[in-house]
C-alpha cells in the first residue's frame, strides 16, 4: 500500500479531523489506491516547464486601502453555533 | 422519448416563455405556478432539490408581473429558475449538500444570485449536489441522491445533478450550477440538457462557496442554447469583489446564435476516443461531427492533445490541495455544524469535521492535505502544477490552428445509483473527458447529441439515455461555442426531447 495506517492518521491530524478505526482501514486502501495512481505523473518530463500559477493569465490586481462598510457584526453573528457578547465563544485555548 | 408538442407550460423554454410574458398571453405567476406544480408531482422520483422556496417563489412571480406590465421586463423576468446550493442566496437556506452547512442561511447574496435577482428572477429551490460539489453522481449528497429523469435507477451526474435533473425533468425553466472538473457539463450530458462552463474568470465567484478556487466556475443549465446565452448575458462580466475575474467587456452572446459553419475549423482529439469510451456515446459523437461538417465546418481528425491521460491524476493533486485549503474554514466556530462533545477546543475541532463532513470530501481533504505536506510537495502538487503547464500549451497550440475542439462530454451515458460508490477512482474516471478543461481554464459546452440504449430494466419505463457533445474553445471565445452548439441544435432534434415520468 502506498500509504499506512500511521499516515492516514498523521495527514488526518494535520488537517485537524478524527477519524474512526473503520475510516482509517478504509481510506488506507482508497488512498494508496489513488495515490498509486498519481503515479503516472512520473513519466511525463517536466524539465524546464514552470508550474501555473494562474489559469488564464491575469496582471496583479490592486485596490486602493480605504475603509468602507462591511457586514453588520450582528448578521455574521447569526451563525455562529455560539457567540456572546459580539465575539464567537470558543472552548479555552490556553490552559 | 417524449416529442412536443403538446406543451405544458412548464416545458417552456426561457425564450418561448418571454415571448409569451411579453405580449401578456402567459403570467409568471401562471408560469411560477405550473413550474410548482410540476415540483409536486415528480419532485418525489426525481429529488431535484434540496430546498423549494415556493413562497418567495411567489412572491418574486407577482413582482415580476408588476415589473412586466410596467414595461420593465428584461429577457430572464419572471422565468422559475432552480440555483444549484453551492450558492449563496441571502438568507435562504445554502447547504452545500453537507451536514456542515445544514443550517447556515448566507448573510449576502453571490454575484450571479444578486444579477439574476436585478433582471427579475423566481426562484423556485435550492438544486441538490454532492457534498461540497465533491463527485460525479450526486450520490455525495449527505441528505440523498438525485435521480436520473431518464431512468430512475440511474444518477443525473454530478455534481450539479440537481440543477440537471431539475431542468431534464422541467422542475425550472432554467438552472445555474458550477462546474469544477465537469460538474456542470457531466450531468447536463447524462440528463439530456444543455450546460455551459465559461472561460474561468469569465463570471464572478463571489458567494461562490469555494471548492478548488483555480478550477471553480458558475454556468447556466438550459434546454437549449438560445436560453444559455440569454443566462450567459446576465450573470457574465467583472466583479471587483473576486479578483480573479476577468476585467473584460462582455459580448451579446445572442450574436453568437448563427446557424451555420461556414468557414469554421473543427478539431477531434485523437486522445479523447481511446478506450473505455462506450461504443453508443463514440458513434453519438462521430455522427455528430459529420453533421458539423454538413453545416460548413472544415473538420480535422488529427488534432493531438498528448498530455489529455495526465489530466485526471493532475486534477486529483490540484483540487483537493486547493480544497483542503478551502474546508479548513469549517472549524465549528464561526458557522456550520459544531460538535462540542471533546474536552478540549481541538478535539472539538476534529470531532467537527469527522461528523460534519462525508466521505469523498474526508477523502480529498487527505489526499490534499497529503501533497501539500513534507517530503510530497515536489512529487505531487509541485509536478501536477509543471504537467498542468504543458496540458495548457497543447490546447493553446490546437487552438493556433482550430477554432473549437469536440469530443464526448462523458465516457458512459449515464451509470446505475451505487454502481460506482465503493470505487472512487471508477467514479473520478467519468469526468476524464471533462477535466483537462478546468486544467487549461477554458470554456466548454455541453450539448445533446444522441442517445443510447439503457440496456436492462429501467423504472421510469426510458428507453433511452442522452449522450453529450462537448464543445471547447479558446479563453474567452464563448461566442465560437455557442455558434458552434446553436448550428448543431438547430439542425437536429435532441434537445426537443423530454423524459416520460
Amino acid at each position: 500500500m502506498a500509504i499506512t495506517r500511521e499516515e492516514v492518521q498523521h495527514v488526518a491530524m494535520l488537517f485537524r479531523m478524527s477519524l474512526s478505526d473503520e475510516e482509517i482501514a478504509k481510506f488506507q486502501q482508497q488512498l494508496s489506491q489513488i495515490i498509486d495512481y498519481f503515479q503516472v505523473l512520473q513519466q511525463i518530463d517536466t524539465e524546464g516547464v514552470p508550474p501555473t500559477s494562474h489559469p488564464v493569465s491575469l496582471e496583479n490586481v490592486m485596490r486602493s486601502d480605504e475603509p468602507r462598510p462591511s457586514y453588520p457584526p450582528e448578521d455574521i453573528l447569526a451563525n455562529a453555533p455560539q457567540s456572546e457578547r459580539g465575539f464567537f465563544r470558543v472552548r479555552a485555548v490556553l490552559e | 422519448m417524449l416529442r412536443r408538442p403538446p406543451l405544458e407550460l412548464y416545458e417552456l423554454t426561457i425564450h418561448e416563455a418571454a415571448d409569451r410574458l411579453a405580449r401578456r398571453e402567459l403570467s409568471s405567476r401562471e408560469l411560477t405556478q405550473a413550474v410548482l406544480d410540476r415540483i409536486h408531482q415528480v419532485e418525489d422520483k426525481v429529488r431535484a432539490y434540496v430546498t423549494v422556496t415556493e413562497e418567495l417563489a411567489l412572491k418574486q412571480a407577482d413582482e415580476a408581473d408588476k415589473r412586466i406590465a410596467a414595461g420593465d421586463a428584461a429577457p430572464l423576468t419572471g422565468i422559475p429558475a432552480a440555483i444549484k446550493d453551492v450558492i449563496c442566496t441571502k438568507g435562504v437556506p445554502t447547504t452545500c449538500g453537507s451536514r456542515m452547512l445544514e443550517n447556515f442561511l448566507p448573510p449576502y447574496q453571490a454575484h450571479v444570485t444578486e444579477r439574476l435577482l436585478d433582471a427579475g428572477l423566481v426562484m423556485v429551490g435550492k438544486a441538490n449536489m454532492d457534498e461540497f460539489a465533491m463527485g460525479s453522481s450526486t450520490e455525495n449528497s449527505a441528505f440523498y441522491p438525485t435521480h436520473n429523469p431518464w431512468d430512475l435507477d440511474r444518477v443525473p451526474g454530478g455534481s450539479s445533478g440537481g440543477s440537471a435533473a431539475a431542468v431534464g425533468a422541467s422542475e425550472c425553466i432554467y438552472a445555474l450550477g458550477s462546474d469544477t472538473g465537469g460538474s456542470i457539463r457531466q450531468p447536463a450530458a447524462l440528463c439530456g440538457v444543455v450546460g455551459f462552463k465559461p472561460t474561468y474568470g469569465r463570471i464572478s465567484r463571489f458567494g461562490l462557496v469555494a471548492f478548488a478556487s483555480s478550477l471553480d466556475q458558475i454556468g447556466p443549465l438550459t434546454k437549449d442554447v438560445t436560453d444559455c446565452a440569454l443566462v450567459m448575458n446576465v450573470i457574465a462580466g467583472h466583479d471587483t469583489r473576486d479578483s480573479t475575474s476577468a476585467p473584460l467587456d462582455v459580448p451579446d452572446y445572442t450574436q453568437s446564435l448563427i446557424p451555420d459553419l461556414k468557414g469554421m475549423r473543427i478539431g477531434v482529439p485523437q486522445e479523447y476516443f481511446v478506450e473505455g469510451i462506450d461504443a453508443d456515446v463514440r458513434a453519438s459523437v462521430e455522427a455528430a461531427v459529420n453533421k458539423l461538417q454538413e453545416l460548413g465546418a472544415e473538420v480535422d481528425r488529427e488534432v493531438s492533445l498528448p498530455s489529455t491521460g495526465y489530466a485526471l491524476a493532475c486534477y486529483y493533486i490540484i483540487a483537493p490541495s486547493e480544497a483542503m485549503a478551502n474546508l479548513a474554514r469549517y472549524d465549528g466556530v464561526k458557522y456550520g455544524y459544531s460538535d462540542r462533545r471533546g474536552d478540549t477546543m481541538w478535539q472539538n475541532m476534529e470531532l467537527t469535521r469527522q461528523y460534519g463532513f462525508g466521505d469523498e470530501v474526508k477523502r480529498r481533504i487527505m489526499l490534499g492535505t497529503y501533497a501539500l505536506s513534507a517530503g510530497y510537495y515536489d512529487a505531487y502538487y509541485l509536478k501536477a502544477q509543471k504537467v498542468r503547464t504543458l496540458i495548457r500549451r497543447e490546447f493553446d497550440a490546437a487552438f493556433q490552428k482550430c477554432d473549437a475542439l469536440v469530443t464526448a462530454v462523458s465516457p458512459t451515458p449515464a451509470f446505475k445509483l451505487g454502481e460506482k460508490t465503493a470505487d472512487p477512482l471508477q467514479m473520478y474516471l467519468s469526468d476524464v473527458c471533462t477535466i483537462p478543461v478546468n486544467i487549461a481554464g477554458i470554456p466548454a459546452i455541453s450539448v445533446p447529441c444522441g442517445f443510447a440504449p439503457a440496456g436492462g430494466g429501467s423504472a421510469s419505463g426510458g428507453d433511452a439515455l442522452p449522450v453529450g457533445l462537448h464543445i471547447m474553445a479558446k479563453p474567452f471565445d464563448e461566442p465560437t461555442i455557442l455558434r458552434v452548439a446553436y448550428a448543431y441544435e438547430q439542425a437536429t432534434e435532441w434537445h426537443k426531447a423530454r423524459p416520460k415520468l
